[in-house]
Order: C-alpha cells, then structure tokens, then sequence
C-alpha cells in the first residue's frame, strides 16, 4: 500500500508550481493535448487539410493586399515568403492565446469534478498549435524552394527562438486562461487583443519598415525577438540581437507573473468555474 | 504525526469551507439611484469578482474534526447543503479548505459525478486511457485493466465508437468502471450510483464492498439510507457543516431520520378564517399523546367551522407511514347521517384501529371537504404526527406487509390421517 501522506490545507499567498506533480501528470498532458488534436479535425471531410489551406489562404490574401497593392517592403524577399514565415510563427502564438486564453473554462466540468494539477489545461492547448505549426513549417520550407531562397545554418537556431516563443505563450495562456475564469469580460477581450496584436507586430511588414525614432516601441512587444528570429533563421537574415534579447527578458517575466497568477487564482477555480 | 495516527486514512482538524454568495443585488427606489447604480456597478462586480467582500459569505463546512481508519467504508450523510459534497470536494483536492487541514494516506480517487473528462467525440478505448489519466493511472497500468474495465461496463461491441453514440447507460457504465479499476487506497464517491438501471447499480454496490475488502477505504455519499446501511460500516452526518453523528451506521441513521422533525400530534389554527380548525390525537382519558403502544387506544378530533351555507362538511382522515405509504383513510359521513349550518362549529372523532399498526411513526392526514352539488369542492388538510411503540407479540415481532392486524387464530387437532390425499388412480 502506498503510504505517501497528502496534506489539504488553505492556501494563501503566491505559492509557485509544484514541477515535480507536473511532471507526475505528464501522461495526463499528452493525453489532452491528444485529444483536443484528434477532435480538432474529426468529422471534418477535408481533414487536416484544413491546416494546409488556412495559413495558405492568409498568406495569398496578405501577399495580394499588402505586397502588390500597398506595396510593403519585404527586406529584398519575396514577399510570400516574407509574410509566410512571419504567418508560421504568429498564427502559432495566436492559436495558443485563443485556445489557451479559453481552455480552463471549457474545462469546466472536469475541474469542478477531478483533480489534477491545473496548469496542465493551458499547456495542453498550446501543444495543439504544433500540428498546425509543423504542417505549416514544410509549406514554409516548399515555398522557400518554389522562390528559390535557401537555408543557412542560422535554421540551427530555429528551435531555439520557438521554445522561446513557446515560453511566452505559456506564459500569457497560465495568466489568461485564470483570468477568464474570474473574469469572464476575457472572453471577449482576448479575440480582440490578438487582431490589435497582429498589427503591432512585424509580420505583414518588416521592422525597417517602421520609422527610426518610433521603432523603440515596436521591441516593448514580448515576441517580436520570436518571431523575427524565427523569420532570420529560415531566410537567412541578420539576426536582431537586440530584440532577442529584449524579448528574453520580457518573456521570463511574463512566465513569471502569469504561473503566479495562475496559482493564485488556482485556488478559486472549483468554486467559480 | 502521532503513534495513533499511523492506522488512519484521514485525518481531519478544524476544516472549513466558506463560500461567497452570489446574488443580493442593490434595490433601485429612484431613477437617480438607478442611475448612480449603473455608474457603479462595474466597480461593485469587480470587487465582488475578485472575491474582495465580506457580505454574502457563507460557511459550507465549520471546523471539523474527523479520523477514518484504514479499510473503512463511511457513508457520509445529511440533507442537502449539509456540506457532504463540499467534504467530499476539499478531500478529493478540488477546492481547498479555508481553514484546517487534512492529511490523506496513499493515492486517493474520486468519482464524483460519472463521465467527468469524458469528450464525446472520442471512443470508448480512447476515453478509457483519458478518463484513467485523469484519475492518476498511466498507459501501463490501463493496458493491464483494459480488458477487465471493458467487460465490466458491457461495451466490448462498441469500444471504438465515440461515446456521443453511446446510450446514457452505456456511458455511466464505462465511466464508473474505469473509476472504479484505478485502485485508489481511498475512494471517494459521491451519489453516482443514481444513475444507472438496478442491475447495473447493484454491481456497483458490489464493486465497491469489493474495494472495501481489499482494504482500502471508501467515502460514499448518499440519500439512500438503505444503501449506506448495505454498504458503510460506519457514517458521517453532517448538518449545516457541522458533525453532527459520527460511528456506526446502526445508530448514526435513526439518529438522522429521528431528526429535525419535531413530534406533533396537535395542530390548531392560527385564526378563525379556515374552515378547518384543530386537529389533535387524544388518548382514553382525553390527553394530547404523542405515542402509543400496539394495543392502546388512539382517539382523532378533527374540528371545523361550516363556513358557507347550503354546503354539507365532510371529514376524512388519512394514516400515512414514515415512508409515505397510505395505510388507511376513512369519512366521517362513512358511519354518520348528519347536515351541516352555516356558523356552527363541529368535531368529529373517531377511534383508531388497535392491533393494527406497526410500530413506527405515522401522519394523520385531517381533510374538510364540502361538497354542492355532488361536487367536492375547498378542500383543506392538515397532518398530524404520532408513533407506534412497543409490540408485546411474544415470538417473532419481525413481521412482514404495511399493517400488523392482531388476528385471532384458532388452533385444533385432527383425527389421524384427515389431511391425506386420496389415492384415486387406486
């Protein structure tokens, strides 16, 4: 008989996240992600298809706006490739926050009944924006080959610049996800957050788009370090330092403050939920 | 941790719960007010949402102290809102205590509502491994109960169709039984077996004294005292979160049903507009009485006021049981030829049938009908209470139907070989 003894009591303060029970659970957290990936295109007739003919039809509707009309710079690329690799890592990130930002609440009924380290709710959705993400990463590396633009050893860097990103989703998805359970206002607030969000970040343009003396306020953004490292690795570009690193900064911060939040809030979920 | 502690499951000092009310908004008397209102009502939500206020609060469960041995089965009773589920909550970690503490041995389950975690759109093999992860089992151990988790939920033929073509049954089936295979050492269990067909719930029963027997201890909520009796060693009650009785089921579950209901074998109205007016229950000498053996004499009253004119009062009485099965009812116009006038005041009494009740509690059930026209028309009732104590049947009081009639039986000898059969084939 195991004779581990588990003690309940109140909670009080910041408290910080037990890893090791994260850890304990890890089945759990593939098994939701899992499962959210498997519903996510069953009874669909095309399938995960889907995940080819959004991001491709994104990607031609920006192209035809803002590359042949509007005529924004691409840094001398091409601009699908341009926008197509800026698409690849801001639809990720967005996903996690819409997904993640909803995930406690739908998972209502299982936190009002079972107990299992809540964190895992928000991480699992994030991990469902990979399928998507790797699908969209061989269209990237297909167009990349249609355009003839060529791989450097900087993709070595790649996988760096995407835990980070990672990271920053987790961050935002523990801080939103608790939030709209308290707040429910989030639902609403969040889908509008990401469309302003969009804007703010260089993805349909780039940074040098942007005139000097404002461009300071472009690196307050926590992922534009992600994705225009993202985008160096793939194209080849120059990496910006300087905003990885602003980035690095912003994103352990923002983990931080939104596990902290996340088991604050903790606490309340079965009760308000 | 003391010495005395080592054989307890659960250790519980000084738990509370307190809620927050929703509700209680602020009332509007003038249009300024309304409009003051609105103005500051997103700050009032606010602090309310964020759990920043002292009215409205409400205690679930108030400093308490239990310890449940190791292998116990406990039923936990008590009406609703008495706090069982909140108990049941804060042990399975759900929600968190506002005061005290609990220490837990071993890995602990809950079943707390059947399916939780289930997604429709995945099949029953794949809920299994989700439904099991959630409760704390890996692949591994699921694998190894795959077989015995299907077959005891009766879905072989459909383990690879989604669940949302399941039938209710089905789905209660499969979910109690990956519950009940994670083999927890406590197993915390809240009223699931209300679903589900009688077959199917007395597996159940049976799984889990199975569980019991294998040493591990079991929580079992329940309304059902016939249930926690079958089932519980021992039972919790609670009322309005507090202990109120906790030991072995044999006395915790009189001292339940016995209580919160006040004896009342009198009722008389509080004013002069009812038609009906008292209600009581005498004995021989004329006294209020409560209770009365088999064999005594119980005498009904029933008065009232013949309000309309042109209308002839009728009165009945009705004996119900504990359980609410109707024993017996009679009129009053059954053994009398009387007429009613209008503004006159009437009793009727009867004597209650001796050597027929069991013992128990009963209501008696008064009813003032009066009837135009052939048409029963107004009626009002009231309920009385009393009880049937003692039996003085020497052997075998255990006795079974609704009523125990005091037959009388006679008793003879017969000449040798009066009850043969005939051999007619001879």
């Amino acid at each position: 008989m195991n004779s581990e003894i588990t003690i309940i009591k109140p909670r009080t303060g910041w408290g910080s996240i037990d890893l090791a029970e994260v850890w304990q659970y890890r089945e759990l957290l593939t098994a939701l992600a899992m499962r959210d990936i498997k519903v996510r295109y069953k009874q669909t007739v095309l399938g995960i298809a889907w995940a080819v003919i959004q991001p491709l039809t994104a990607m031609i509707i920006f192209t035809l706006i803002f590359g042949r009309l509007a005529k924004i710079p691409s840094d001398g690329l091409p601009y699908p490739v341009f926008v197509f690799s800026g698409l690849l890592a801001w639809t990720f990130f967005s996903t996690a926050l819409s997904t993640g930002g909803a995930s406690l609440l739908s998972a209502g009924s299982m936190i009002s009944k079972v107990y299992f380290p809540r964190i895992i709710v928000p991480l699992a959705s994030i991990g469902v924006g990979i399928v998507d993400f790797c699908v969209s990463t061989v269209i990237l590396l297909l167009l990349m080959l249609y355009y003839g633009v060529a791989l450097s050893w900087q993709i070595l860097l790649f996988p760096v610049f995407f835990f980070g990103l990672a990271l920053t989703a987790v961050g935002f998805c523990a801080w939103l996800s608790a939030i709209t359970v308290i707040y429910r206002d989030f639902r609403f607030v969040i889908p509008f957050m990401v469309q302003i969000w969009m804007y703010v970040t260089p993805v349909i343009y780039p940074v040098s788009f942007i005139p000097e003396n404002w461009r300071w306020l472009i690196y307050l953004n926590p992922i534009l370090g992600w994705v225009e490292g993202i985008r160096s690795a793939f194209l080849n570009q120059p990496v910006n330092w300087l905003s990885v690193a602003v980035s690095c900064v912003l994103t352990v911060l923002i983990l931080a403050i939104g596990i902290r939040y996340f088991n604050k809030a903790e606490r309340r979920f079965a009760d308000v939920i | 941790m003391s010495d005395q502690s080592i054989d307890q499951a659960i250790i519980a000092q000084g738990l509370g719960k307190e809620y927050i009310l929703g509700g209680a908004e602020q009332h509007h008397d003038t249009f300024r007010d309304l409009l003051r209102g609105m103005l500051t009502a997103p700050f009032r939500k606010f602090k309310k949402l964020s759990g920043n206020t002292d009215e409205n609060l409400f205690w679930a469960l108030k400093d308490i102290d239990f310890q449940i041995p190791v292998g116990q089965i406990t039923g936990v009773i008590g009406r609703n809102g008495a706090g069982k589920s909140t108990l049941l909550k804060i042990l399975s970690r759900i929600t968190t205590p506002t005061t005290g503490q609990v220490e837990i041995r071993g890995r602990v389950a809950s079943l707390l509502e059947v399916g939780s975690g289930f997604h429709p759109e995945l099949t029953g093999r794949e809920n299994i491994y989700m439904n099991a992860s959630i409760l704390g089992m890996n692949r591994k151990e699921v694998h190894k109960k795959l077989d015995d988790i299907v077959q005891f939920a009766e879905v072989e033929r459909f383990l690879d169709t989604p669940v949302k073509r399941y039938s209710s049954g089905m789905y209660v089936r499969l979910a109690f039984s990956v519950a009940a295979h994670v083999d927890p050492d406590v197993l915390l269990v809240d009223e699931v077996l209300a679903v589900g067909d009688a077959k199917f719930q007395q597996r159940c029963i049976g799984k889990l004294s199975e569980v019991g027997q294998q040493g591990r201890t079991v929580l079992f909520v329940s309304h059902n005292m016939g249930l926690i009796q079958e089932l519980c060693s021992h039972a919790l009650y609670l009322e309005d979160g507090v202990i109120k009785d906790y030991g072995l089921t044999a006395d915790v579950i009189p001292s339940y049903l016995n209580d919160g209901v006040e004896q009342k074998s009198q009722w008389l109205a509080s004013d002069n507009s009812g038609t009906l007016r008292r209600v009581r229950l005498l004995d021989q000498q004329g006294e209020l009485l409560y209770s009365a053996s088999y064999t005594s004499t119980i005498f009904a009253e029933i008065g009232f006021e013949a309000l309309r004119r042109d209308q002839d009062y009728m009165v009945t009485l009705r004996i119900t049981n504990e359980l609410g099965y109707d024993i017996l009812s009679s009129w009053d116009s059954d053994t009398t030829v009387r007429s009613t006038q209008q503004g006159k005041q009437y009793i009727a009494r009867c004597e209650l049938p001796t050597g027929l009740l069991r013992p128990g509690r009963y209501f008696l059930t008064a009813r003032v009908r009066n009837s135009e026209h052939g048409y029963l028309q107004n009626v009002e009732e009231k309920s009385v209470e009393f009880e049937i104590t003692n039996v003085n049947f020497a052997k075998n009081p255990q006795r079974l139907g609704l009523v125990m009639p005091d037959l009388q039986w006679e008793f003879s000898q017969l000449a040798d070989g009066s009850l043969n059969v005939e051999d007619k084939t001879g």
